[in-house]
């Protein structure tokens, strides 16, 4: 029996055909790129307001100062490895194999004229003064979230590293900038913990046309009615170029839907908390 | 027989009489001691007298009319520090058999003038609590304070004390502080209850015995004044650099508000320095003072780290600044002089430079002269927080407001798999 309630779980009509979105990698690199930052995001918290009431029972709850701490660093060695490994992935696919779309047109994430046009088209069409613009493979909110991490991992990282390696990075930084690169670190991390876990959440996960949340990160596929509404001029365009059946993929297992359900539900419901503990300390 | 009687009663009755007299009259010179020996070489049959006494007290199950034991073991009483007394050294008015029921009250004072006017003024002079065998327990069994029987030998001083001065003792009846837990769980107290160490601080150590003082008089021991010598009675070499230090200075040229001995390592439930409790409890203690100081402190690293407990080992205020010997920063001793700060961050920061110690553990970010690279990261920091945070909430909550009209207005036509 449960095998029918899942199979109505499916956010698809019967017989539908399912489009890939994401490569294996890049769902893989989604993945790890989530689960450090929920660890980054929980063990950073505690040490930015370390003064809060729940600071120092998490830091017990996790063993300690010391063990927070290895977390935290354990994390960022992670996700330092995943970034250079995307980072040489661009410059295979974008240099070494002449793939300039990796820098420009539709499958690019660097922004173009259009983005622009789509923001004011966007926010015209929420309070009724136009339509609904028409989005290409990555929508501006899209690349916004990508930049806002890549900057991020750069800002956070670079100058988390320094205070990690500060007598090292004391070679060549100036004094002042080894107070800076906590206040930069604190307050970078901040704003990517209290955008990721709601702005992030809600664009991408938890507006109407996603609720609960948007599976396709996990399962790298979605259906066709939610591809040719979510994303027409890149639908309408691989149609007419008679490229959409190179981008079949197979309807997703359950197995894997069960599996992203519960880890998605727990990465949201850990980023909310986080979120709260943020808002509480924050405003007390 | 009745000869004999009569003879006794005579020698008891009449021969003490006049040693007390002379007694009287020796007391006050303080040899109250060579009158006891003088009475034991000169009444030969004292034993006798005691034996006498017993006769009827040695039975232990002998009461008085209230119920109170009034019997005496003659054993202990004889090993007793009173114990080559006769009974009647003490109990004066008793000179023969038989004797009135209502003895008049033992006065200790009359051999121990000394300690009895040391007593008077004393926080325990006035109470009727207090009488000396509070402290030496009862008349029959006190030892000498070196003998480990002794209610006042350094060991068994903080029991004796804590008598009262505990949670369930006459500290809630006089709304007195419990400091005998303190005490215990402390540094002394440890060294005192654990190792036996007859030199560890027991409560007289600092409070006196005799002539114990409101910490309030300027004569205590115990006053903020004399804590410094009182502590460095023992503590010589620490009081020798607090001296050295403002915070000795100030208190010496009388400023109250330095902080003396107590005010770091408080004053009972004091701590090994190194242990993480203490660690955690003193950076306020600072700050109690040094306000700016430490607000600037808790914005760093050091703190945040420093204030998630388990982790003792970030700096804290001493760990730079020194201790005891505590020196403004311009002072070429100070740790925190310039030239010094190389070894003193070296201490946990291996590889520390010249670079490196350019680094400010008292940073204001918020201050734009002092710091003003700082402050101006900072605020590009909350600007682009600021900002990006308000433009995505409200272009958020128009979006989700929109969809959601789209989505009931259109029911199935904003597609989606939920529509």
């Amino acid at each position: 029996m449960p095998d029918l309630e899942l199979a109505a779980a499916i956010p698809t009509k019967a017989g539908g055909r399912f489009f890939t979105r994401f490569t294996r990698q890049q769902r893989y690199m989604h993945a790890v790129l989530f689960s450090t930052f929920l660890g980054l995001a929980g063990t950073g918290l505690p040490l930015r307001f370390s003064e809060s009431i729940w600071a120092r029972g998490l830091a017990k709850g996790v063993g300690g100062f010391g063990a927070i701490l290895f977390f935290h660093k354990f994390c960022a060695v992670v996700l330092t490895i995943a970034f250079l490994i995307h980072v040489k992935e661009i410059f295979q696919r974008g240099i070494a194999n002449r793939d300039f779309g990796v820098f420009w047109g539709p499958n690019s994430m660097v922004a173009n004229w259009k983005d622009a046009k789509d923001l004011f088209g966007h926010l015209r069409w929420f309070v009724g003064l136009g339509p609904r613009p028409k989005f290409d493979r990555y929508a501006y909110w899209e690349k916004f979230d990508y930049w806002a991490v890549f900057w991020g991992m750069i800002v956070i990282g670079f100058s988390g590293y320094a205070m990690w390696f500060a007598p090292f990075f004391a070679h060549f930084l100036p004094g002042w900038a080894l107070n800076a690169v906590l206040v930069i670190h604190s307050e970078e991390g901040l704003l990517a913990i209290l955008f990721i876990f709601s702005i992030h959440f809600v664009n991408t996960h938890l507006r109407p046309d996603s609720f609960p949340m948007d599976m396709v990160v996990f399962t790298g596929v979605e259906s066709e009615e939610e591809f040719a509404h979510k994303r027409p001029l890149e639908y309408e365009r691989l149609k007419r170029e008679g490229k959409l059946e190179a981008r079949l993929g197979e309807a997703p297992q359950t197995w894997l839907i069960n599996f992203s359900r519960v880890v998605g539900t727990i990465a949201i419901v850990i980023g909310l908390t986080l979120l709260v503990l943020t808002l509480t300390a924050y405003f007390s | 027989m009745a000869n004999a009687a009569t003879f006794s009663k005579l020698y008891f009755g009449l021969l003490p009489r006049g040693l007390r007299r002379m007694g009287k009259a020796l007391a006050s010179s303080g040899i109250c001691a060579a009158v006891a020996v003088l009475l034991l070489i000169a009444v030969p049959g004292r034993l006798h007298a005691q034996t006498d006494c017993l006769a009827c007290h040695g039975d232990q199950t002998m009461q008085d009319a209230n119920g109170q034991s009034i019997a005496v073991d003659g054993k202990t009483f004889g090993d007793s520090v009173h114990g080559t007394q006769g009974c009647n050294a003490c109990h004066t008015t008793i000179k023969g058999y038989p004797h009135p029921d209502q003895p008049v009250k033992v006065e200790c004072k009359s051999c121990h003038a000394d300690e009895a006017s040391a007593l008077t003024g004393s926080v325990h002079g006035d109470s009727k609590d207090h009488p000396c065998t509070s402290c030496h327990g009862s008349a029959h069994t006190i030892f000498p304070k070196s003998d480990s029987r002794s209610n006042v030998y350094p060991l068994n001083v903080p029991r004796t004390c804590g008598t009262c001065h505990s949670t369930d003792g006459m500290a809630k009846k006089h709304g007195l502080a419990s400091v005998y837990p303190s005490y215990m769980d402390s540094i002394h107290g440890f060294a005192l209850s654990k190792e036996g160490l007859l030199v560890a601080a027991n409560c007289q150590s600092c409070h006196g015995s005799h002539h114990i003082l409101s910490r309030n008089d300027p004569a205590s021991p115990t006053n903020k004044a004399n804590i410094p010598k009182t502590c460095g009675s023992c503590h010589a070499k620490i009081n020798d650099d607090y001296m050295n230090g403002v915070h000795g200075k100030a208190v010496a040229s009388g400023n109250m508000k330095a902080p003396v001995c107590t005010d770091c390592h408080t004053a009972h439930s004091i701590l090994q320095p190194t242990e993480a409790a203490f660690r955690m409890q003193s950076t306020p203690i600072c700050g109690s003072c040094h306000k700016d100081k430490l607000s600037t402190y808790r914005d760093t690293f050091h703190s945040q780290l420093g204030s998630l407990g388990g982790y003792g080992e970030t700096a804290r205020c001493w760990d730079c600044h020194g201790a005891h010997e505590m020196l403004p920063a311009s002072d070429p001793r100070s740790p925190v002089n310039k030239a010094n700060l190389v070894a003193t961050c070296g201490k946990c920061h291996a590889g520390a430079n010249l670079s490196f110690v350019q680094y400010q553990p008292h940073a204001n970010a918020h201050d734009r002269k002092l710091n003003p690279a700082l402050y101006f990261v900072r605020l590009f920091m909350n600007i682009l927080l600021a900002s990006v945070l308000t433009f995505f909430v409200i272009h958020t909550i128009l979006w989700l407001i929109r969809a959601r009209y789209n989505q009931i207005k259109k029911k199935s036509a904003d597609g989606g798999k939920n529509a």
